[in-house]
């Protein structure tokens, strides 16, 4: 049974080719690259600034974790010493758009269970997080912020401080949602024991980010190999055991408390400071990883002695995660295939680069 | 269960004054350079900085082409002097003014949203439309999975390969009369991708497009913008500014 490339309301595109027996799937293959638009071809010849805003813009729900993987990659070929401003700066607006992104994914687990007031609750948060990045950098998904050796524009302290403050109450309204949830007979009748994914499978698949957490496959960036100065900042790694839909939700919302955990220690680091130290372009050849709030982002640049790309990979989370597209929905009912999809939060856009 | 709707109406009414007032929130718009007088030096020093053309020099003004304006900041941060920037939203445009939308479209319509490469932001802000924010049901815009019931066809993304055939089948199996919307910068003009292979230069070489929303992602305002002008319920916006430089640059020539 073909379902795509166009289904559904506002969904992006890619095709399921599904095998079903009654109302069971047994067997599934996604057919992804639709929207293959070859940027890592196309960044070929470009000066690493030009570049940059295609690694920004070719998945941009997370555009700064992407922005920030291919700068640490340049960065790290022409040897910059970013400063610390600049450094702490982009903790903070990667944990906001971590912030941002799991309140999305959280409302699109709402949605998909078809609960409407958890899902417009949901949805006033995820506007108002768009908002704070807005109205704190202008753009609501951080475009325009990222430079190799910093960032374009300072953000002043009272800024910041007050887009945590605004963060902190969309965590409050976001931890009473989930205390909801949790006594919601309904909505966790169609999550619990629905899309289960295996230790075994995650780990032998190399799953990424919370999908993997929520199996018991621990692997945080952040944590594993620290960049940004990282190691310094207090928070933990959540992790759940289940591997089904409602352990990814609760994963989701305990990511979403630790990324506000860090905003705070972030806005107590700001020292007053340089946020740009203009790089110097020399040929070489570097990895730039980050923990995108999909998971394990990683950004490989080779560059030319003038500076220009000469080859650029990019490895997205959900690249990794769709290969555990079929552990999740193959053995379950077809009407849970939504449902199992928004668990599964996975980007077409940042697969198909 | 009665907890959801106690807490539902204790949450209040969140709905945007627009489109019958402004909206003044804060970060609902990402907004966009606005051209004017500039000295010589200064325009090209900008001119150079942007890296998808979208700015050009004409009789002492710089002159911004929304429709390619990815808002990668770059004429205004990290400059000596920066472009004016306004955190405007109303900037969809009626692509060919001899396309008259007629009554048919007076009523609620129907949407199709069709993804042809979009990155993720431009669908995004369609899906805040649906919020209680924006909450479009209120104006009479319902989003269709069909094209058979669909009204207008509302493309995000620069148009890949792949995706071509998608959008005729779709466009055909739509009912007449139709109306095409481009959302977003790469609908509109590629943005970013239109020198990629794989990529149409926007959806108007493609298919007939008749409104435009230049913004990389258009907020949700511009986008509701868009469908208002394509129902006659809002004026079309110019898609170069400052408008009035045009005007005496085509009376001189």
């Amino acid at each position: 049974m073909p379902i795509g490339p166009k289904y559904s309301g506002v969904t992006e595109s890619v095709l399921f080719l599904l095998e079903t027996v009654g109302e069971d799937v047994i067997r599934s293959v996604p057919r992804l690259f639709y929207k293959w638009r070859a940027i890592e071809k196309l960044a070929e010849g470009k000066t690493a600034d030009e570049a940059l805003l295609l690694a920004e813009r070719f998945a941009a729900t997370t555009a700064f974790a992407h922005g920030l993987a291919f700068c640490r990659a340049v960065e790290s070929i022409c040897g910059a010493d970013v400063p610390t401003r600049a450094r702490v700066l982009r903790v903070f607006l990667a944990e906001l758009e971590r912030l941002r992104q799991h309140a999305g994914a959280i409302q699109e687990i709402c949605e998909s269970t078809a609960l409407v007031v958890a899902n417009s609750q949901a949805g006033i948060l995820e506007e108002d997080l768009l908002r704070i990045s807005g109205e704190l950098t202008s753009h609501r998904y951080l475009f325009g912020l990222l430079v190799p050796g910093g960032l374009l524009c300072d953000l002043s302290n009272d800024a910041c401080r007050k887009a945590l403050g605004q963060s902190q109450r969309a965590l409050k309204q976001l931890n009473e949602l989930e205390q909801r949830l949790r006594v919601s007979s309904s909505f966790l009748d169609r999550l619990e024991e629905v899309g289960f994914i295996a230790l075994r499978d995650a780990n032998a698949y190399g799953l990424l980010g919370p999908v993997a957490r929520a199996s018991g496959l621990v692997r945080d960036l952040r944590r594993a190999q620290p960049y940004l100065g990282y190691e310094n900042f207090d928070f933990d790694v959540p992790s759940e055991q289940e591997g089904d839909g409602y352990a990814r939700l609760r994963v989701l919302f305990a990511e979403a408390r630790q990324s506000v955990r860090i905003m705070e220690q972030a806005v107590v680091a700001l020292q007053s400071g340089a946020i740009h130290e203009p790089i110097q372009v020399r040929a070489g050849v570097a990895l730039g990883w980050v923990e995108a709030p999909r998971g394990g982002t990683f950004h490989w640049v080779r560059l030319t002695d003038d500076g220009r790309i000469a080859r650029y990979r990019i490895v997205p989370p959900s690249f990794a995660n769709w290969h555990g597209f079929h552990l999740g929905v193959e053995k379950f009912a077809f009407q849970d295939l939504p449902i199992i999809l928004s668990t599964l939060d996975l980007s077409v856009a940042e697969n198909d680069r | 269960m009665s907890q959801w709707v106690i807490n539902g109406i204790r949450r209040g009414i969140k709905t945007t004054a627009y489109p019958g007032g402004t909206e003044r929130a804060g970060g609902v718009t990402p907004g966009l350079p606005h051209g004017g007088e500039v000295d010589a030096a200064t325009g090209a020093a900008l001119v150079e900085r942007c890296p998808t053309e979208a700015l050009s020099q004409t009789n002492g003004n710089v002159l911004v082409d929304n429709r390619r304006c990815v808002h990668c900041y770059r004429c205004i941060r990290d400059v000596e002097h920066p472009l004016d920037w306004q955190q405007t939203y109303e900037w969809a445009a009626v692509r060919d003014s001899q396309n008259e939308f007629g009554p048919a479209f007076e009523h609620s319509i129907h949407i199709i949203v069709v993804d042809a490469g979009d990155c993720g932001a431009c669908l995004n802000e369609v899906k805040q439309l649906n919020n209680p924010y924006y909450n479009m049901h209120r104006l009479g815009f319902f989003i269709t999975p069909t094209p058979r019931h669909a009204d207008v066809m509302l493309v995000v993304g620069p148009v890949t390969d792949h995706m071509r055939f998608v959008l005729h089948k779709i466009y055909e199996a739509m009912p007449m009369p139709k109306r095409v919307v481009a959302v977003g910068a790469c609908a509109v003009s590629g943005g970013v991708f239109a020198g990629s292979f794989v990529c149409a230069k926007g959806l108007a070489g493609v298919l007939p497009v008749d409104v435009e929303v230049p913004g990389h992602p258009p907020p949700p305002l511009a986008i509701l913008h868009g469908l208002l002008v394509a129902v006659g319920g809002k004026t079309s916006a110019t898609l170069v500014s400052p408008p009035a430089a045009i005007e005496a640059n085509s009376l001189q020539s």
